[in-house]
């Protein structure tokens, strides 16, 4: 019953930038820019007036104001104001802060689908209440006159109510019919309806029997468990909305020798971009200037640097690591190679929609009895009776008894809970089945590069070379932005170095560094440079003087809890492998290392996919967690799939579930708190089957009264509820 | 029970009040930042003269 939503795959975040620079383009034709800064820290009545009174003070800020449970900070200022420039006003109060993306924010702000469904559950609830009341009066014993006016005052009261609260399911029932096929709203608007006019044709004739407070109290049930599903899915989507804003898409454009800063969808074939070390490429080109290394970690898996000059093609989605760069764009957008993974993902796409879920088989099972069975007590009592009153009235309440009540509450409630539960330890469920498809999983397979390790390098050899050879490694690496120097820089620090007097340094971007120490010249960088034969391993080569290179070695940095997720999973029982686009030996050191035993290097983006696409044809139900544009296909091609938030965007959108935090360990709890949500599932349908066969029988023998109807209903609805309420 | 007459039209205009006051919450963004509204009534800020 809960309709299959799937966010819209984009494998190249320039494109789904794309309306939101339009949006950013449109701001500035009007006088008053918006800026959203995200501000992870905050937390309490003191944070809110220190930062906005910061912000408002700053000049050209129009109106600044915090949001708490967002943790985010809206301001209107004179587009003049620069983002970067508040994000370092409001650091210096001591907040952390991050500029988003207000385009892509915007969704989140009109949210008029979640009020919608509000208003018509306040309303449907207003009245379930009063005509609750008048019914009770009823059922203790008012006859006659009185009973009438109660009646005829519960069908003043229903009668526009269910007209206006009940439109969800008119709707989705009416989209169902006209295309042949039965859902779970056909039998809640049959029931619905049926009750409402053999209510009123009793009512009209001073029967004892009207469903008034059942129809109410049912659609007042069924929209709760609609509201419920909304709101969870609607927290999801802002939350991945808001990574997705994080990443804001400019690029600095050289027009005649000067920069200006453009949002990246402006950006035309032949435009010469600018990018310094640490900016990732928006588009596909050619270098026409410069020389660097490029880090293709997220689109092959590589760990290692790839050297770059002049004439060189590179591609959109690669990292430009040390030296200043102008590029001229061959492809932007949609034509970018970034785009073109896109395919792929569509091909595997559609192999994962075909997932019907529990709800549905449920419905599927459902809603032809619920209509069979009421179908032959009508005609059953009108051939006993030959009186259509009474079989009229005894379908309806057959119908009311065996509404899905309770299995329309069954499945949002536990979606709920466990959804706020993974989401408080940093665990996104974006996909409404997803808890689901998790909890049948029984082979995991894991990425290397950015998902099992951090993509940031350490230095493995420090003991093996002489201190003096390693303080002059550091005095050369001091100087660059390259992250192996960087971690140089780290384990020196970390060790008690201290940098040796090193003049005249000098940074050939794409190369290394050199500089002069005590007469002698050194160098830093790679092994051709320096003459050495460079080997497999990722490494630098330090030189001093004319004496032969020494090789610091480098390893990635295991992400935190990635032996706990690897080894909780493998105590689950699920099969663990990995499948990595990096070499073959840090694979194979790594999977040595986290105890795996079945790995796959040099693994391209469709043997990725190929590999998971034969597990599944084995019978398994895979799991993949992957962060990589190269892991994107086969992030979809996957049964369920999970992607850390420092993956693309690519990579996000098409995963369902996305990891917040740095920490790798919520993974093999997920997989457990999802075993836990579908048993609970299971178990709310079988109570409510079970509330269904005790109370189906007196329906049909003509026994069921409406006190009894709506006892049965609000007993079943709670127990489902308590039932779901247990997961957190 | 002539009282009836009075009484469920007085309950019920009570309560389609209270269901039009949080119409009115709804339209007024008043479940936007339930968080920092909690937070903001600890304030001092504005404790001796209101908000210009």
């Amino acid at each position: 019953m809960t309709a299959p939503m799937r966010p819209g795959i984009s494998a190249c975040p320039a494109c789904s930038a794309a309306p939101a620079a339009q949006a950013l383009a449109h701001q500035d034709t009007v006088l008053e820019a918006r800026i959203a800064l995200s501000l992870p820290t905050i937390h309490c009545a003191a944070c809110i007036s220190a930062v906005e009174e910061v912000l408002n003070a700053y000049p050209g800020v129009h109106h600044a104001r915090v949001n708490l449970t967002m943790k985010r900070a809206s301001i209107e200022a004179s587009p003049d104001v620069m983002p970067d420039a508040l994000v370092r006003a409001v650091g210096a109060i001591g907040y952390e802060a991050h500029e988003l993306d207000a385009g892509t924010l915007s969704a989140t702000t009109t949210d008029k689908a979640g009020r919608d469904l509000l208003m018509r559950l306040a309303v449907a609830g207003f009245a379930a209440m009063n005509v609750m009341l008048l019914s009770v009066s009823v059922w203790s014993g008012a006859a006659d006159a009185t009973r009438d006016m109660f009646h005829w005052i519960s069908a003043l009261i229903t009668m526009p109510v269910i007209v206006f609260s009940g439109q969800p399911f008119y709707r989705n029932a009416w989209a169902a019919l006209r295309h042949g096929r039965l859902n779970m709203d056909v039998p809640i608007t049959l029931a619905i309806l049926l009750a409402v006019i053999t209510s009123l044709w009793e009512t009209s004739l001073s029967g004892a029997h009207a469903y008034f407070d059942a129809a109410l109290a049912l659609t007042f049930f069924l929209l709760a468990g609609r509201y419920l599903d909304y709101r969870t899915r609607a927290i999801a989507r802002s939350a991945a909305e808001e990574l997705a804003a994080l990443e804001v898409p400019r690029a600095f454009l050289l027009v005649d020798g000067q920069e200006t800063q453009v949002p990246v969808a402006q950006l035309a074939v032949g435009d010469l971009i600018r990018l310094r070390p640490g900016g990732r490429l928006p588009v596909d080109g050619v270098i026409v200037e410069g020389q660097t290394e490029l880090d293709r970690a997220m689109l092959t898996g590589e760990t290692v640097p790839v050297f770059a000059g002049p004439g060189q093609a590179v591609c959109a989605g690669e990292v430009n690591l040390t030296g200043v760069l102008t590029v001229r764009a061959t492809a932007v957008g949609q034509d970018t190679s970034l785009h073109r993974m896109a395919d792929l993902v569509a091909i595997a796409e559609s192999g994962r929609s075909r997932y019907t879920s529990l709800a549905d088989q449920a419905a599927k099972l459902y809603a032809p009895g619920v209509h069979i069975l009421s179908g032959l007590s009508f005609l059953g009592w009108y051939l006993y009776t030959w009186d259509l009153r009474t079989a009229l009235n005894i379908a309806a309440a057959v119908l009311i008894i065996t509404c899905p009540c309770a299995l329309g509450l069954a499945v949002p409630a536990v979606t709920t809970a466990a959804s706020g539960r993974l989401f408080r330890r940093g665990m996104l469920i974006k996909d409404a089945t997803a808890l689901e498809r998790l909890a049948q999983v029984d082979t995991v397979v894991f990425d290397k590069t950015g998902t099992l390790t951090q993509g940031t390098p350490v230095l493995t050899n420090l003991q093996a070379h002489p201190a003096e050879a390693m303080a002059i490694a550091m005095a050369l690496a001091a100087g660059s932005a390259h992250p192996l120097s960087q971690a140089i820089v780290r384990a020196g620090a970390a060790a008690g170095l201290v940098p040796a007097q090193v003049h005249a340094l000098q940074e050939r971007p794409g190369y290394g560094t050199m500089g002069q120490w005590q007469g002698q010249s050194v160098r830093l960088g790679r092994a051709a440079w320096v003459g050495a034969q460079a080997g497999a391993q990722t490494s630098a080569w330090l030189q001093i003087g004319s004496a032969a290179p020494l090789q610091l070695t480098f390893a990635d940095n295991l992400r935190a809890g990635a032996a706990q997720a690897v080894a909780d999973l493998q105590e689950q029982g699920c099969n663990v492998i990995m499948i990595s686009g990096d070499a073959t030996p840090a694979v194979a050191a790594l999977a040595a290392e986290l105890g795996i035993t079945d790995w796959q290097a040099e693994a391209l983006p469709a043997e990725k996919v190929a590999r998971i696409a034969a597990l599944s044809v084995a019978g398994h139900k895979v799991l993949m967690v992957g962060d990589g544009l190269n892991d994107t296909a086969a992030l979809s091609a996957a049964h369920a799939s999970i992607s850390p938030a420092s993956a693309l965007d690519a990579a996000r959108v098409a995963s369902d579930i996305v990891l917040l935090g740095a920490d790798l360990a919520p993974i093999a709890q997920a997989v457990q708190t999802a075993r836990a949500a579908t048993r609970r599932i299971r178990e709310n349908f079988t109570v409510a089957t079970v509330y269904n066969v005790i109370a189906v029988p007196l329906a049909v023998a003509g026994l069921c009264s409406p006190l009894i109807a709506a006892l049965a209903m609000s007993l079943s609805s709670i127990t489902v509820s308590l039932n779901a309420l247990r997961l957190r | 029970m002539e009282i009836l007459v009075i009484l469920i039209p007085v309950s019920l205009l009570l309560g389609g009040a209270g269901l039009l006051f949080f119409v009115w919450t709804v339209k007024s963004n008043q479940y936007d930042d339930p968080d920092g509204d909690a937070q903001r009534i600890l304030s001092g800020q504005w404790d001796d003269h209101p908000k210009p």
